[in-house]
């Protein structure tokens, strides 16, 4: 077994992908930078930077996708597909139904997303939901190296489009960029087995919609996607010393949602509680309950999610964002 | 408003001291995420924004501390909001890149490009209501490549808005080199729209002001958009901490973590040909040495520096006004940071 850090385990596993498929490109805004170590292993023409023009670089991915690339498109983050959300609304969702089954679109749009490191709420949605809504899409969101590596292959596997979310709290590398920009007078409440942990040798695709019980549980199930997880694996911790016992859930891909494995779980502790890093309305929280209610089962439900545009001050995005405390508390009323 | 360059001096070095007050704050942990400065722009703002009037607006991009600054917003205000103060100027809501002045009409957008419809919707108020306001909307050259941008500048020319766009050029987009990623150049683009667009020396806060008179004068008189082209130089890059100039500064403490991984990967079986590896290795080398030719690194392509040769004859004068702004900057830093920090 190998140690790896997030990110680091996502280039492994893209470099792994690439040295066997040439069909495989990398494109984005300072591209050549952030992946200069797959720029000097499989060269300009495959890693490539792009202007400041996202509508018209992932548009192009699209079609190139239809043309015999696999592109893997990069993006700062996910806040600005605000910018050029046509590309995946539009087109990239579109081509397979339209062209009635006949064309697929394999694609791979690799975003971080998600907050922590006060960067301000044009820097710090999740917007899993936002994505997971539009019919023909993928969306991920791993919550461990390992999960990440094995996610991408998946993600390169596919055959259709899929948005790979990165969350930076857990990404090494975009938290040295973004946030601490080489200062060692922040901190940062980093997961740590989000942040680092063990790899296999090889990589292999991990099924796509596949929840993973992270901690078994009787009383309550916590179902949570990339840093939720952490977090409710965390109060769970609390919530055992107390006499309850939590079961997390990591759902690990949004879309397609893994409805058994949710429906199982709370059919045993009869209780629902969903962690959401993204907005709380007409997103990932509201869609477990219909799965729950869909499935004819009757369960004790609540949420925590981000229910505002998050504060850029570090004390009010801690507020906002979902904590332990919030956790712990929601669960508690659910008793 | 008359030009005077002492005047104008003086603007530019308490715009210099409050983001090297900044900067120190960041450093230190006490502002969060990224911080991009306008350090190396300030003959831009400095020569356009104390010309504006009660009722016109701005566009601000992400580094609009400086325009804010100087068109008076309080910059005790400014300080609290990036130390996340609930007495902010945006309740500690928005930080540096969003901060928001509804007295003075001015709006950030941590989005590139954002401030050309953000300009043109201030624009069209001012047009149909008839204040002879005019907007103006700050932006860099990377923003040129950004859909919304370009659509703008088509919106403005065809209605005839009253815009003085000003792209400030520091020849990089984000952390790539722009030559790199654009064809034809701004001025060109501006006219290819009908907008008429001059080329102004980013240096020289006189040539500033003059290109913004003349331009505010026109745009008063309902000639429809105008557009500067402004070079300049950004002392810090992108933002603080930008890795290649941590690179370039502190290359010991820097180039190992860069250099391991960098080489490994370079000798890794499976992948590109010798040829196209390296040609991988020349763009980040090339990138390394853009960062150490960079013309930031030229003390003459400061704007404080060329203002200051023009006023350093009168001595006494200069250094009355410099220990003024610096005992003026330093108080507001220390209002700032004194009463109930959370």
């Amino acid at each position: 077994m190998r140690s790896m850090y997030f990110t680091q385990a996502i280039d492994d596993a893209l470099a792994q992908a690439m040295a066997a498929d040439p069909r495989i490109i990398l494109m984005g805004e300072d591209v050549p930078l952030i992946r200069r170590n797959l720029l000097v292993r499989f060269g300009p023409r495959r890693v490539r930077g792009t202007p400041i023009s996202e509508s018209a670089f992932l548009g192009a991915a699209v079609a190139a996708s239809m043309s015999g690339l696999l592109p893997v498109v990069e993006f700062y983050m996910v806040d600005f597909l605000g910018v050029c959300i046509d590309g995946l609304l539009n087109q990239a969702a579109k081509v397979n139904p339209f062209s009635g089954g006949k064309w697929s679109v394999p694609l791979v749009v690799r975003v971080p997303c998600s907050g922590g490191y006060g960067d301000g709420g044009q820097h710090e949605q999740s917007l899993w939901g936002w994505l997971a809504h539009i019919p023909g899409l993928t969306v991920l969101v791993p919550s461990t190296p390992a999960d990440a590596g094995g996610l991408m292959l998946a993600a390169l596997q596919h055959g259709g489009p899929v948005v790979f979310l990165e969350p930076k709290l857990l990404s090494e590398a975009w938290l040295e960029f973004l946030g601490s920009g080489g200062r060692r007078t922040v901190r940062y409440d980093i997961p740590a087995e989000g942040n680092k942990g063990s790899v296999p040798q090889k990589w292999e695709a991990l099924p796509i919609g596949k929840a993973l019980m992270r901690r078994q549980g009787r009383n309550i199930t916590i179902a949570s996607v990339g840093v939720g997880v952490h977090r409710a694996l965390e109060a769970a911790k609390t919530l055992e010393a107390e006499g309850i016992s939590a079961a997390v859930l990591d759902l690990r891909s949004v879309s397609p949602l893994d409805k058994s494995a949710i429906c199982e779980s709370v059919a045993q502790t009869g209780r629902l509680l969903v962690v959401d890093e993204d907005y709380q309305g007409f997103g990932l929280s509201g869609e477990c309950a219909a799965v729950v209610l869909e499935a004819g089962l009757t369960c004790k439900y609540g949420r925590v999610c981000t229910q505002t545009t998050i504060p850029y001050a570090r004390h009010l995005e801690e507020m906002v964002l979902p904590n332990v405390q919030r956790i712990c508390q929601a669960v508690h009323s659910l008793m | 408003m008359r030009f005077d360059l002492w005047s104008s001096y003086s603007r530019m070095l308490k715009s210099r001291l409050l983001e090297e007050a900044i900067a120190r704050l960041w450093q230190d942990g006490l502002i969060s995420g990224e911080m991009h400065l306008g350090t190396g722009e300030e003959a831009i703002i400095a020569g356009i924004v104390p010309q504006l009037v009660e009722g016109d607006a701005m566009a601000l991009d992400h580094r609009g501390t400086s325009a804010l600054l100087l068109r008076g917003v309080d910059p005790v205000l400014i300080l609290h909001e990036l130390l996340g103060r609930p007495d902010g100027l945006c309740g500690g809501m928005g930080g540096h890149m969003h901060l928001f002045s509804k007295e003075y009409l001015a709006a950030s957008s941590g989005i590139v490009g954002a401030v050309g419809p953000t300009a043109t919707g201030f624009a069209m108020s001012a047009q149909v209501l008839h204040t002879q306001a005019i907007t103006v909307a700050f932006f860099g050259e990377g923003a040129l490549n950004q859909g919304m941008m370009m659509e703008a500048l088509n919106l403005a020319a065809v209605w005839k808005l009253p815009i003085l766009f000003v792209c400030k050029d520091d020849s990089w987009s984000i952390t790539t080199s722009s030559s790199s990623v654009s064809g034809g150049d701004p001025l060109s683009r501006a006219r290819s729209l009908g907008i008429q667009a001059v080329d102004v020396d980013g240096r020289q806060v006189s040539d500033v002001w003059q290109a913004a008179q003349t331009s505010i004068q026109r745009l008063r008189a309902g000639e429809g958009p105008l557009f500067l082209h402004v070079r300049c130089v950004h002392l810090e890059g992108h933002f603080l901490g930008y890795q290649l100039i941590r690179m370039v500064r502190h290359p010991l403490r820097e180039l190992p973590r860069v250099v391991i991984p960098l080489t490994t990967s370079f000798l890794h079986p499976g992948g590109a040909a010798f040829n196209e590896r390296l040609a991988g290795v020349k763009i980040i080398l090339g990138a390394v040495l853009d960062t150490l030719r960079d013309p930031r690194r030229d003390i003459s392509n400061d704007p404080l520096y060329c203002t200051r040769l023009v006023l350093q004859p009168d001595a006494r004068r200069l250094q009355e006004l410099e220990d003024q702004a610096k005992q003026e900057i330093g108080q507001v830093v220390e209002v700032a940071l004194a009463g109930a920090a959370r």
